[in-house]
C-alpha cells in the first residue's frame, strides 16, 4: 500500500526528469542549426573583411578582377550569375509548368506517376553529372552550330571581329560567335535551365494539385474546355505559389556552382556576346578559393561567398513567404 | 528513434575505429603543379614500390600549391615558378625550394590538317593579347610561309586557376613583348584579355584537343600524351626550337643558377634553348617541426626528396621532362640537407 | 492528393458540340504544347543515363573498383580511392545529419510552443537554400584551418550540415502525421513524454524519417563543390578520417575536364556509378515512404 502510492508520487518527478534531459539534448542538438547559421556569417565575414574594408560597397558595382594588381571588383560576375540565372528561368519556367499541368491535369495516373517520379529523378542528378554530359553531348552540337554559323556568314564574321577589336558590339555580333569552343555562356544558361526544372516542376505539380476541385468543376459546368479551365481557373488560382516554386529555383540557380564552373569558360568579363565565356561568383570561388593568396584576393574570394550567402538567404525567405502563403501547411 | 541513433552511434564508432586502425600507414601528403604531375604521378607510384610510402599528390595548380604550404595544409608544395620573396612573406617559417625537372611549355593547337607551325614570342603575345584573332591573318602566314591556314577564329585557351605554367608562360611574354608587360604582367593568374578558362594543364589540353582552332599553353608532356599538335618557338637568337629533352636542359646552361635554385629560364641566352623553359620545384619548411608533425613525418618527407632529386630522376626524360643538370642535382642535396627538426638535424 | 486523383468531370457532350471551331483549336493546341513540353521535361534525363550507360558501362570492370587511378598517361587505374572515399565521407555525413536532423525534426513538431522554435524553423528552411560552395567556404574555416590540414572528417561536415535542414523538414512533416491520439494514448499510460516520443512516435513515423534521410543522402552524395576545399582528394584508398580523401563526384569533376581519354573514361564510368546509386537510394525513399500513404 505504502509503496504503491510511493510510485504514485514518485512517477511524475520521475519521468519530468527524463523529459528534461531529453528536451535538453534535442533543443541542444537543434541549435547546431542556429549555430551553423551564425557562424557561417562570422566566419565569411571574419576572412572576407580585409575586402570589405579595402573596397566596401563598390566591391559589387566594379569590373576588375585582377590579381597581379590586387584589385578586386564582382560587378561582372554579379551580372554574369543573374543573366545565367534569369535566363535560365525563363527557359525553364513555362516547360516546367508544362510537365507539371501534364502530371495534374492531363496524365492518367499510370503515366502521371512515372513522369512525376522521373521529374524528381532530374533532381536528383548531381552537379557534376551534367557537367560532365553538357562537356562530352552538348558542346559538340554548340561547335558545330557555331562553326555552320561563323563560316556561312563570313562577311558578318569579319564585320565582328572588327567590331570586337574595337570593344563594341551590334545586335547581330552578339549572336555571333567569336570563337568555336562550344562553351560559354548560352552552354551554361543551357544547362542551368534544365538543371532547375524539377524544381520548379514540382513546387508548381503541388499547388496545382492544391487547387480546390469546385474551382474546375464549376468551369467545366459552364462549358469550359480543358485549356480555358486551367487558363483561367487553375493557373490564376495556382500564381502565387508557382510563383514562390519559380524563386526557389532562382535560389538553385544562383548558387549552382561545378556544372556551371566547367562549361562557361571562365572569364570574369562583361559579356559581349551570347556563346563568349564568361564567370559566375560561385563558379569564381570553385577556380579561385584554392589558390588565392592570403590578403585580398582571398578575402575578395570569400567576398563572393558571404554576398551569395545574404543573397540566397533573401531569396529563399521570400519563396518560402510566397509558398506559405499559398498553401497554409507550407509544402 | 532508437533504431535512428543507434545506427547514428555505430557509424561514429566505425570511423573512430578507422582512424586509429589507419593511421599508423606512412603517407606524404603534396599539392601544387600540374605541370610535373604525369612525372609525379609516375615517380610517386615507383616510389611506392620502393619504400613503402604512400604519397598523395593533388594536382590543383601552382597558385593552389603555394597556397597551401603556406596555410601549412599540406607537407610539401610544388609550384612551376619559385615564389617571390614576397610571396614567401606570410609564410610562417622559412621555405626551401627543389628542383626536379625542367619542363618545356608548348603553344598546343589544332587544326585541320595538322600543319606543323613556328611562333614567335611577339606572335604568342599578339594572340594572348586578341590582337591576332584569325588563324589566317598574316603574322602567322609570314612565319609559316607555305602552310595552308584557315579562317577559323582563334580560340584562345588559357588557365583558369593560379599557375605556374601561366606564371612562366606570362613570364616569357613580357620578356619580349613591352606591351603584355605593361597590359598584363607575369603572375600565377593574370587579368587575361582574351580566352577561355580551363583548370589545370589538363583542363587547357582538353580544350585544345575538342575545338577546332583552339590555341593552348601546355607542358610538353601533355601535348604529346593527348597527341595534340604543338608549335616551334623562335629563341632569343632567333632559332625556331622544337620543344624537346635537350633544347629544355639548354635553357638551364644560358642562366646562372643561386644557391637556393629559385631562377627564370625563360627567353635563355643559349643559341639552342627553347625559350619557354623552367625548373619545376617542390617547396617545403625548412624548419619540419610544426603543429603537429612528428619527426617520423619529418624523415619520410626528405626520404622522398632525396629520392625524387636522385633515383627518380630515371623517369625524367621517358616522360618528356629534362633531367636536373649535376651541378643543379647538387645543389639541390645541399638545400635538401638543412632540413631539420626543431633546430636539430636528422 | 485525394483531389489530384479525381478524375476531372467531362463536359457533356451537348457543351463540346457547342464550342467555337477557334476555342476548339486553341484547347488542342494548347494540350499538344503542354504534352511536347513534359517530352522536352523528362528527355534530358534519358539522355543522360541513355550517354552514361553507352559510355560508362564498358569501364565499369573490376580495376574500376580495386584499383586507385594509374599515373597519368598510363591505362587501366580504377576509382577505388573515391568510392571508399564517398563511403568514408558519407558515413560521416550520415552521422552528423541524421544525429542533428532528426533531433532538429523532434524539436519542432513535438515542441511547438517552445520559444526557439519559430526561429529554429526559419534557419533550417534558409541554410536549405545556403548554395553547397558556400557551405565547404564556411567548414574551410571552422574545421580545416584550426585543424591545419584537409580531412575526410571536413567533408563529412560540409555535407553532413548540407543534409540536416532536409532531414529536419520531412521528420518534422511525418512527426506531424503521426495522429495526436497516438501521444494522448501513450501518455495516458503514464510514460513520460521523452519515452513517448522516443518509443511510440518516432517508430511510427520511421519509414519516413527513413525516406528523408535516403533523400539527402543521395543529395549530398553528389556534391562535388563543398568537397573542394574540405576532402580535397587523394590517390589513396584512406579509411583515415583525419586524411585528405577523393569522392565520386571530386574524380567525375576532374576527369570531365580532363584531355587525357583514360580519365574521362574514368569519369563516365564513374557518373554512371553514382548516379545509379543515388537513383537506387531514391526509389528505396519512395519505397520507405509507400506504406505511410
Amino acid at each position: 500500500m505504502n509503496e504503491t502510492v510511493l510510485r504514485r508520487i514518485n512517477r511524475p518527478r520521475l519521468s519530468s526528469k527524463g523529459d528534461g534531459v531529453f528536451r535538453r539534448v534535442v533543443v541542444g542538438l537543434s541549435m547546431v542549426i542556429a549555430l551553423t547559421f551564425v557562424l557561417s556569417i562570422v566566419l565569411l565575414g571574419v576572412q572576407s573583411w580585409p575586402a570589405i574594408r579595402q573596397f566596401g560597397l563598390g566591391f559589387l558595382s566594379t569590373n576588375v578582377w585582377n590579381p597581379p594588381k590586387n584589385e578586386f571588383g564582382a560587378l561582372s560576375l554579379m551580372i554574369g550569375t543573374l543573366l545565367t540565372s534569369l535566363l535560365a528561368l525563363i527557359i525553364s519556367v513555362p516547360l516546367a509548368i508544362a510537365s507539371a499541368l501534364f502530371v495534374a491535369e492531363y496524365a492518367p495516373k499510370w503515366l502521371a506517376n512515372p513522369v512525376g517520379y522521373l521529374v524528381e529523378l532530374l533532381a536528383a542528378v548531381p552537379s557534376v553529372v551534367y557537367g560532365l554530359w553538357a562537356l562530352f553531348a552538348l558542346k559538340p552540337l554548340f561547335q558545330q552550330f557555331q562553326t555552320w554559323l561563323f563560316l556561312s556568314n563570313p562577311g558578318l564574321a569579319a564585320q565582328c571581329t572588327d567590331l570586337f577589336n574595337a570593344g563594341k558590339t551590334s545586335l547581330p555580333c552578339f549572336f555571333m560567335p567569336q570563337v568555336l569552343v562550344g562553351q560559354g555562356f548560352l552552354l551554361a544558361v543551357t544547362i542551368l535551365a534544365i538543371m532547375i526544372l524539377p524544381f520548379t516542376a514540382s513546387v508548381a505539380r503541388d499547388v496545382i494539385r492544391l487547387v480546390p476541385a469546385d474551382q474546375r468543376e464549376a468551369m467545366y459546368a459552364l462549358g469550359a474546355t480543358k485549356w480555358e479551365v486551367i487558363s483561367l481557373a487553375i493557373l490564376p488560382y495556382a500564381r502565387a505559389g508557382i510563383l514562390g516554386g519559380v524563386i526557389l529555383a532562382l535560389g538553385r540557380a544562383l548558387g549552382e556552382t561545378l556544372a556551371v564552373a566547367m562549361v562557361i569558360g571562365n572569364t570574369p568579363e562583361l559579356l559581349k556576346n551570347i556563346w563568349a565565356p564568361t564567370a559566375t561568383m560561385a563558379s569564381m570561388i570553385a577556380n579561385e578559393f584554392g589558390d588565392a593568396r592570403e590578403g585580398l584576393h582571398r578575402a575578395s574570394v570569400v567576398g563572393l561567398g558571404l554576398t551569395l550567402f545574404f543573397v540566397s538567404v533573401v531569396v529563399n525567405l521570400v519563396a518560402r513567404t510566397l509558398i506559405v502563403r499559398m498553401t497554409p501547411k507550407g509544402l | 528513434m532508437k533504431k535512428i541513433l543507434s545506427l547514428g552511434l555505430s557509424l561514429v564508432a566505425a570511423t573512430v575505429a578507422a582512424t586509429t586502425a589507419a593511421a599508423s600507414a606512412a603517407t606524404v601528403t603534396g599539392a601544387g603543379a600540374s605541370f610535373p604531375y604525369p612525372l609525379y604521378s609516375k615517380m610517386f607510384a615507383e616510389y611506392k614500390k620502393a619504400s613503402g610510402t604512400d604519397v598523395n599528390y593533388q594536382s590543383v595548380g601552382s597558385g593552389a600549391g603555394q597556397q597551401q604550404i603556406i596555410a601549412r595544409t599540406v607537407d610539401f608544395g610544388a609550384s612551376d615558378n619559385p615564389m617571390s620573396d614576397e610571396a614567401m612573406k606570410p609564410a610562417p617559417g622559412k621555405l626551401l625550394h627543389v628542383p626536379m625537372a625542367i619542363g618545356a611549355v608548348v603553344p598546343a593547337y589544332k587544326l585541320p590538317g595538322d600543319p606543323k607551325l613556328v611562333f614567335s614570342g611577339k606572335l604568342l603575345a599578339d594572340i594572348y593579347l586578341g590582337k591576332v584573332k584569325l588563324w589566317s591573318d598574316p603574322a602567322i602566314k609570314a612565319l609559316n610561309p607555305g602552310v595552308t591556314l584557315p579562317g577559323l577564329p582563334i580560340t584562345v585557351a588559357r588557365r583558369s586557376d593560379g599557375s605556374g605554367t601561366t606564371a612562366v608562360f606570362t613570364d616569357y611574354l613580357s620578356k619580349v613583348s613591352s606591351e603584355w608587360k605593361t597590359k598584363v604582367g607575369a603572375a600565377n593568374s593574370v587579368q587575361w584579355p582574351v580566352g577561355v578558362g580551363g583548370k589545370g594543364n589538363d583542363g587547357v589540353a582538353g580544350i585544345v584537343k575538342s575545338t577546332p582552332g583552339a590555341i593552348g599553353y601546355v607542358e610538353l608532356v601533355y601535348a604529346k600524351q593527348n597527341a595534340l599538335s604543338f608549335g616551334a618557338v623562335q629563341n632569343r637568337a632567333g632559332k625556331a626550337i622544337v620543344a624537346d629533352n635537350g633544347p629544355a636542359a639548354a635553357a638551364a646552361l644560358g642562366v646562372v643558377i643561386p644557391a637556393d635554385t629559385r631562377v627564370s629560364l625563360t627567353n635563355s641566352a643559349n643559341a639552342d634553348a627553347y625559350p619557354i623553359a623552367s625548373f619545376t620545384y617542390v617547396i617545403f619548411y625548412q624548419d619540419q617541426k610544426y603543429g603537429s608533425r612528428t619527426q617520423e613525418q619529418a624523415k619520410d618527407l626528405k626520404a622522398l626528396l632525396t629520392w625524387m632529386t636522385t633515383s627518380g630522376q630515371a623517369y625524367n626524360e621517358p616522360l618528356d621532362y629534362a633531367k636536373l643538370p649535376a651541378n643543379v642535382a647538387a645543389k639541390a642535396k645541399s638545400i635538401i640537407g638543412t632540413m631539420n627538426y626543431g633546430g636539430a638535424k636528422f | 492528393m485525394a483531389v489530384s486523383q479525381m478524375k476531372p468531370p467531362q463536359p457533356a457532350s451537348l457543351g463540346r458540340a457547342g464550342l467555337s471551331g477557334s476555342r476548339k483549336t486553341k484547347n488542342a493546341v494548347m494540350g499538344y504544347l503542354i504534352g511536347l513540353g513534359t517530352i522536352v521535361v523528362v528527355a534530358p534525363l534519358i539522355l543522360i543515363f541513355g550517354f552514361l550507360l553507352i559510355k560508362g558501362v564498358g569501364a565499369l570492370d573490376a580495376n574500376f573498383f580495386l584499383h586507385t587511378p594509374a599515373p597519368e598517361g598510363e591505362k587501366g587505374g580504377g576509382l577505388a580511392n573515391a568510392i571508399t572515399g564517398s563511403l568514408l565521407i558519407l558515413s560521416m555525413a550520415a552521422a552528423l545529419g541524421i544525429l542533428v536532423g532528426v533531433a532538429g525534426g523532434v524539436f519542432l513538431a513535438e515542441y511547438p510552443r517552445h520559444r526557439l522554435m519559430p526561429i529554429t524553423r526559419m534557419l533550417s528552411d534558409v541554410l536549405s537554400g545556403i548554395p553547397a560552395i558556400v557551405m565547404g567556404l564556411v567548414v574551410y574555416a571552422l574545421v580545416v584551418r584550426p585543424m591545419g590540414h584537409f580531412s575526410a572528417l571536413a567533408g563529412g561536415i560540409a555535407l553532413g550540415l548540407l543534409m540536416v535542414p532536409i532531414v529536419v523538414r520531412t521528420t518534422e512533416e511525418v512527426l506531424k502525421l503521426v495522429p495526436l491520439s497516438v501521444r494522448e494514448a501513450g501518455l495516458a499510460l503514464g510514460l513520460p513524454q521523452w519515452k513517448v516520443i522516443l518509443s511510440i512516435v518516432l517508430p511510427a513515423a520511421g519509414s519516413g524519417i527513413i525516406t528523408g534521410v535516403l533523400l539527402a543522402l543521395s543529395r549530398v552524395a553528389g556534391e562535388a563543390a563543398p568537397l573542394l576545399f574540405t576532402a580535397f582528394g587523394s590517390n589513396l584508398v584512406n579509411f583515415n578520417p583525419l586524411n585528405p580523401t577523393s569522392a565520386l563526384p571530386l574524380e567525375i569533376f576532374k576527369g570531365a575536364t580532363s584531355a587525357y581519354d583514360e580519365n574521362q573514361r574514368l569519369a563516365q564510368a564513374g557518373a554512371l556509378l553514382l548516379i545509379t546509386l543515388i537513383f537506387i537510394t531514391s526509389m528505396l525513399a519512395r519505397f520507405a515512404n509507400r506504406p505511410r500513404r
